[in-house]
């Protein structure tokens, strides 16, 4: 092992890009927050949330070539999208349903991130079906460089392809047919396990049987990494060194951030029934944002009035943004009828 | 102009694709050195290697959604089920994710796959190796439900189903594998790489006293019936062979129920929800003044599958001498 080896990948990162990492993070939760406070305000029907989650995502797309790479999120991605590229307009437009919403044009209910252009797949609400399907993708890479159809070193080509899922969904018979396919035929792909301890209101010990969901990566013949989700610069470390292995052809990993959700499973769920408030407020205290600032502070890379300047801006980005939103039109009642089949390609 | 069976006319479609597009793959079980079981591959691992011709594990869902992904990614896959009996584990996949893709992105991600599957009873396979399952997925937006019945037909639709930029489930009648011979242009001739429109019914035999509309192995049997009961009964049968499910030739199947003012559906499927369904319902919808008799569906009995013994099977099976006698009871009315 060469000593660089043993620098951690994220010693590397300059300090532009730790701010942009803490922007993310931070933009995501304000527009999340606001998210909440709309439902509790009749004026969007649904919001599902990704607080608490933000370290585990932001430290997960930073670690791979955003817009470039293909993603595969689930629905609680908010800020992993954020951080591919998706703007707070996009998200407002999605939780008021809007005409030419990004993700639909307001078939999906929200939180179903979704651009062609950044590579972010569209998923269902149907749990772990994204991670077959990414095998899928990962597969075409490894396909396209093997036949000659595209360049393995070529950058602007997608090289890896990461899917998350929650820890239930890794349940699922999907999740498993998906890692084997990976496994066998060591494709480039990267499965994030965000662990945040319940499925809804089920916890961990009743999903599975072994203490972490990377353990079973064993099974798969590929490597299992446990990382502290709330410490995105750990995520990002585990995330990076997965890159690096895909893209050397070295196959997919299984990595497992352990973290924790910090509000009901959605805007429909009442957590109250199914966890102590000691147990929440608790992980309140491992909250990733104020820890990568703190660090950040400590650092001498964030300063209190920096901090304070980027409060000022999340709060006019998510304010302009909703307004934006409120003000779009419905869509037509007939756009529902519309893109069943893709159109014949021309020619033959 | 060469005589070849059903599914010699698939291999050279998939063959010719693979030939022309090298994002064209094939991954199912057993397609690699084995060929597939039914032979529908064979060769094509030794032609295309390994890196285009792939055993899959033995999971069907992950067949399918690998091939999802794999579109997803702009590669053409072709994806094998070995029997039609064995997809519903990949159901999920079909359904709330191939389907639903380009809808729910609004346009932005397609999936031009073609899945194929072997289906259909009369070969002592038993509950599990017999089944017909098009209705499941015929009911499915988004989707498009092709059955050839010849070898012209099997292998114009491959390759039009290759093209597609959407979903086609390809259903492949399986005792017709062998037992189907017609003839299909050359490959070098200069109608050698036709393709066949997805979405186009065919008249297999023109006539005036009732319409037939069947598919797959039924559209044999009823062309079969058709000429026992021209010869024995003077009945003038005129056969749909409808091709595609999915999009459904509406104008086809009402054009040939205005001339002969009957219809007779037959499927081999269970009789209640199967396909006939919808097309009686369509008929009844939109030409009950053409209408000189009641439409009647003649289909496998509401059993949760075809049985394995061999009276059991052939009670099951509609065959041309059923299909017969029910065009003699509809043409009496």
């Amino acid at each position: 092992m060469t000593t660089d080896a043993l620098v951690r990948a994220s010693s590397r990162l300059g300090e532009q890009t730790l701010l942009s990492i803490y922007w993310t993070m931070l933009l995501s939760r304000r527009l999340d927050e606001r998210a909440w406070a709309l439902h509790r305000q009749g004026k969007i029907h649904f919001h599902i949330s990704a607080m608490g989650q933000e370290a585990a995502q932001v430290g997960a797309a930073f670690a791979i070539q955003r817009g470039v790479d293909y993603v595969n999120p689930y629905y609680r991605d908010l800020a992993l999208s954020i951080a591919i590229g998706i703007t707070p307009f996009d998200i407002m437009m999605s939780l008021f349903a809007k005409q030419g919403e990004y993700s639909s044009g307001g078939r999906q209910m929200p939180a179903h991130f979704n651009s062609r252009r950044l590579n972010l797949v569209g998923g269902s609400s149907v749990v772990a079906t994204q991670v077959p399907q990414t095998a899928g993708l990962a597969f075409a890479i490894k396909y396209r460089q093997k036949t000659g159809l595209a360049d393995p070193a070529d950058a602007t080509q997608p090289r890896v392809a990461l899917t998350c899922l929650g820890e239930g969904s890794t349940s699922q018979g999907e999740w498993h047919e998906g890692m084997n396919w990976a496994g066998v035929h060591r494709l480039p792909m990267i499965c994030l396990v965000q662990n945040n301890a319940y499925a809804i209101s089920v916890p961990v010990d009743s999903q599975m049987a072994v203490a972490n969901v990377a353990d079973r990566a064993a099974g798969y013949g590929i490597p299992g990494v446990v990382v502290d989700g709330n410490d995105v610069l750990a995520v990002y470390d585990a995330v990076r060194e997965a890159v690096e292995r895909a893209y050397a052809g070295e196959g997919a990993t299984l990595i497992e951030a352990k973290t924790y959700r910090l509000t009901p499973h959605s805007s429909d769920d009442d957590d109250r029934s199914y966890r102590t408030r000691e147990e929440v407020e608790l992980w309140k205290g491992r909250d990733p944002i104020p820890r990568f600032r703190q660090y950040l502070q400590a650092e001498g890379i964030l300063s209190p009035e920096q901090a304070e300047a980027y409060e000022r801006r999340a709060r006019v980005e998510v304010d302009s943004a909703q307004a934006a939103a409120e003000a779009a039109p419905d869509p037509s009642p007939e756009e529902a009828l519309g893109a069943v089949y893709a159109p014949a390609e021309g020619g033959s | 102009m060469t005589q070849i069976t059903l599914i010699e006319a698939i291999r050279r479609g998939m063959d010719e694709e693979m030939a022309r597009d090298p994002r064209v793959f094939l991954t199912g079980e057993d397609v690699g050195v084995r060929g597939g079981v039914f032979r529908a591959t064979q060769g094509l691992f030794e032609k295309y290697g390994p890196d285009r011709v792939i055993d899959s594990p033995l999971a069907e869902l992950s067949i399918v959604a690998v091939g999802i992904g794999a579109a997803l990614a702009e590669l053409r896959p072709i994806c094998e089920i070995q029997f039609a009996d064995f997809i519903h584990p990949a159901f999920n996949q079909i359904v709330s994710e191939a389907a639903r893709f380009y809808y729910r992105t609004s346009g932005a991600w397609r999936v031009p796959l073609v899945i194929r599957a072997p289906y259909g009873g009369g070969v002592s396979g038993g509950l599990y190796h017999s089944q017909s399952v098009e209705a499941f997925y015929a009911h499915v937006p988004g989707l498009k439900v092709v059955i050839p019945s010849t070898p012209y037909d099997a292998k114009g639709l491959l390759k039009s189903a290759v093209r597609d930029p959407n979903p086609v489930l390809f259903f492949e009648p399986k005792k017709g594998y062998r037992a189907i011979k017609g003839d299909v242009p050359d490959a070098d001739s200069p109608e050698g790489d036709y393709t066949v429109p997805i979405g186009q019914a065919r008249v297999a035999r023109e006539g005036r006293d009732l319409s037939v509309y069947a598919y797959g192995m039924m559209a044999h049997y009823s062309e079969k019936a058709a000429e026992i009961v021209a010869r024995e009964d003077g009945i003038d049968v005129e056969v749909i062979d409808l091709r595609t499910l999915l999009p459904l030739d509406k104008a086809a199947v009402l054009a040939s129920v205005r001339k002969t003012g009957k219809a007779l559906i037959v499927y081999e499927d269970n009789l209640t929800m199967g396909f006939g369904a919808e097309i009686a319902a369509l008929i009844a919808d939109e030409a009950f003044d053409s209408l000189d008799g009641p439409i009647r569906r003649l289909a496998g009995p509401d059993v949760p599958g075809v049985p394995y013994a061999h009276t059991l099977q052939e009670f099951y099976m509609p065959n041309p001498h059923t299909i017969a006698a029910a065009m003699r009871d509809l043409a009496a009315y």
